[in-house]
């Protein structure tokens, strides 16, 4: 890949950079593997539907000094803030008791190779983990103790800035057994930003742990983001992850969530927005590697314009994995002739005691529900925006998630009036 | 009120409507029976402005206006309100803001100021409980999981709330038990007054009973065959519509 995507810059400011040697050594590592790997094209099965060329032909820099923005907010939420500016932590909160933050850059040795195995033991096989290890200059651990529940919300506010910057971060959530919290992750630019956002994130969720989990993509303009989440699930674990992607050039998202433990629950979720000429590709893979697990996946689309999106979605049932229940669904509303769709749903299954099921729908507005409006005297514009939002807001409705439903309705308002506010007076 | 002359219309390349005239005066109430397949639905749907119904001849004015001018979402801000005979379900709009989108819209075209959200929960609130619709299915889905009964109930509300000059009830009868149907027929009187009328098309004569109409038209193969005051239902009821059908070939 270092032929095809230009890091050179980036590559020559790690140089300047001290760090510790398991560090470097690790930044070693990805690279000798980023030159091994193939630049994934449209024959590369993972890439099939989505396409890479909005990396070329621009020379990637690490940050420089007066790439530094001043933290934009996306969201108004009662949280603990903790914010980073092209991956860099610029403010230290105060954490409630049990909640620990720490930088890799500050870990010992042995506690950083900890955090790095951790990393690397969710991994499988996507192209862009050798771009996030080949530059990686800081990681971020954030640990909830044993039994500890915070009731606040935990908020980590990723802000991308500057001309080509090219950003790798890592994050890892640790939730201990019986621990509580929910942790909400925002990524957004400036608007004069031209940069790519590799950003990856690992959770991991012990016994009986139960976190609420948002990866919000809500970067607009010159944004590529490319990056991953991974999940791990102990005994009677529970994951509830909610996943959005709007705006920017290209959003491509891997999240791989492995039950490991029995009695382990996951609802994985989330919403794609592409108009204009955005690209927005989830591939989603739920691996069911022991007993009496079970999964829900509900992820819905909207696509305007040109807009695309690729929805790939995996469900992969292990052969020790029986009385597995493992549930996809995924429903897709074209608004645009030139709008595009790729979904592709997936089950594999070795064991032979499982409840599971998986469907894909496309459709256009249904014409019966414009008149309806229509005929009360709405607009058809009007009701175009308010079938649009009620698509994703039934989604919103089935979470029964008062923090999604606060945060995420006036941010979808405004996002389908497409700056008619008066499109969307009556949502809210 | 609505003056209907020569009305020619199809769907899909089938012809429907074969030249109807009507005339609806201030206050009246017309019924409008037939068999099934005689264009019923489709004169509810022409003159509400449903796309893929085309109008090849005639005309139809609401107050004087072109109504086959105007887009559908014109005419019921002119005071035009179909009551659908199977109201859709749109599950993710809730009642309440559907409702209000709805009023407001109609209310601007009249010059009047949009209500408050505080004065509009109450009137809604005031307005379901008169239709005996519990509250909390304003914050539902739009129609989502009602029986036949409630969303016949939840169109009445509507109506109520937009307070139009013309209203087509579309076989509002069908699939409602006999104290559903007494609910919106009382509904519907309490909305009688000198300068609003009604289009009640049924299929049968069952609904007539509770909504009185002032003139009774038999529509057979697109036209309509014949008109009479209210006994007229009657007598359909007892002889069929193949007496109707009998006479006119």
């Amino acid at each position: 890949m270092r032929t095809e995507l230009n890091i050179d810059k980036a590559l020559a400011a790690l140089a300047d950079q001290p760090k510790p040697d398991w560090l470097v050594h690790w930044q070693q590592q990805g690279q000798q593997v980023l030159s091994q790997t193939a630049w994934p094209t449209r024959k590369t099965e993972n890439w099939k539907y989505t396409s890479l060329k909005s990396l070329q032909g621009i020379s990637w820099q690490a940050e420089t000094p007066d790439a530094v923005a001043d933290g934009i907010r996306f969201v108004d939420w009662q949280e603990i803030s903790i914010d980073f500016v092209n991956g860099r932590l610029v403010n230290t909160p105060k954490l409630p008791d049990g909640v620990t933050l720490h930088r890799l850059s500050d870990c010992s040795e042995a506690e950083g190779l900890t955090f790095l195995q951790k990393v690397d033991s969710e991994r499988a096989g996507f192209e862009f983990d050798a771009l996030n290890q080949s530059l990686l200059t800081e990681g971020y651990w954030l640990k909830v103790a044993k039994d500890i529940q915070v009731a606040q919300p935990i908020h980590l506010n990723f802000i991308s800035s500057g001309a080509d910057v090219v950003t790798s971060t890592q994050v890892l959530v640790e939730l201990e057994s019986g621990a509580r919290a929910t942790i909400a992750e925002t990524f957004s630019a400036t608007a004069e930003a031209r940069v790519l956002v590799n950003a990856n994130t690992a959770l991991y969720v012990g016994d009986n742990a139960q976190l609420t989990h948002y990866h919000l993509l809500l970067e607009e303009g010159e944004v590529r983001h490319i990056g991953r989440v991974t999940g791990s699930l102990s005994r009677f674990a529970s994951l509830s992850s909610f996943h959005m992607a709007v705006g920017g050039i290209l959003k491509r998202k891997d999240i791989t969530i492995r039950h490991r433990g029995e009695g382990a629950e996951l609802s994985l979720n989330g919403v794609y927005l592409p108009k204009g000429h955005e690209v927005i590709d989830y591939h989603t893979t739920l691996e069911h590697e022991v007993p009496n697990c079970t999964s829900s996946e509900i992820f819905r689309g909207i696509m305007a314009d040109h807009g695309k999106a690729v929805f790939n979605g995996r469900i992969h049932i292990h052969k020790d994995a029986q009385k597995s229940v493992a549930e996809m669904n995924n429903r897709n509303l074209l608004l645009s002739d030139h709008a595009e769709i790729d979904t592709k749903p997936e089950l594999e299954i070795y064991a032979d005691d499982v409840r599971c099921a998986h469907g894909a729908t496309i459709a256009q507005l249904d014409k019966s529900l414009l008149f309806y409006f229509q005929a009360r005297g709405i607009s058809k514009k009007e009701a175009e925006v308010m079938l649009s939002f009620g698509f994703i807001n039934e989604l919103l409705d089935a979470l029964n998630d008062q923090p999604v439903q606060t945060l995420l309705r006036p941010l979808l308002a405004t996002l389908f009036a497409q700056k008619q506010a008066d499109l969307a007076r009556h949502i809210l | 009120m609505l003056t209907i002359k020569n009305l020619k219309a199809k769907v899909e390349d089938k012809d429907i409507l074969k030249g109807l005239n009507i005339d609806v005066k201030p206050g009246e109430v017309h019924a409008i029976m037939g068999p099934n397949g005689a264009g019923k639905s489709t004169l509810g749907y022409v003159l509400a402005g449903r796309d893929g119904y085309e109008v090849t001849d005639g005309s139809a004015e609401l107050h004087g206006e072109n109504l086959l001018d105007m887009d559908a979402e014109e005419r019921a801000r002119k005071g035009l309100f179909l009551a659908f005979q199977y109201p859709v379900e749109i599950p993710g709009v809730s009642n309440m803001e559907f409702l209000k989108a709805s009023v407001d819209a109609v209310r601007e075209a009249r010059g009047l100021e949009p209500y408050s959200s505080v004065e509009f929960i109450k009137l809604a609130r005031e307005k379901s409980k008169a239709v005996n619709l519990p509250a909390d299915f304003l914050k539902r889905g739009v129609n989502e999981g009602f029986s036949g009964g409630e969303k016949k109930r939840n169109e009445l509300m509507q109506m109520m709330l937009l307070e139009p000059s013309l209203c087509i009830l579309d076989e509002t009868d069908s699939g409602l038990d006999i104290d559903a149907l007494q609910v919106v027929a009382e509904g519907v009187n309490a909305l009688r007054s000198p300068d609003r009328s009604f289009i009640v098309v049924t299929h049968y004569q069952r609904l007539l009973d509770y909504i009185v109409p002032d003139y009774v038209h038999v529509l057979a193969d697109g036209k309509i065959v014949k008109s009479g005051g209210k006994e007229l239902a009657l007598e359909l009821e007892k002889e069929g519509y193949r007496w109707i059908e009998g006479e006119t070939v």
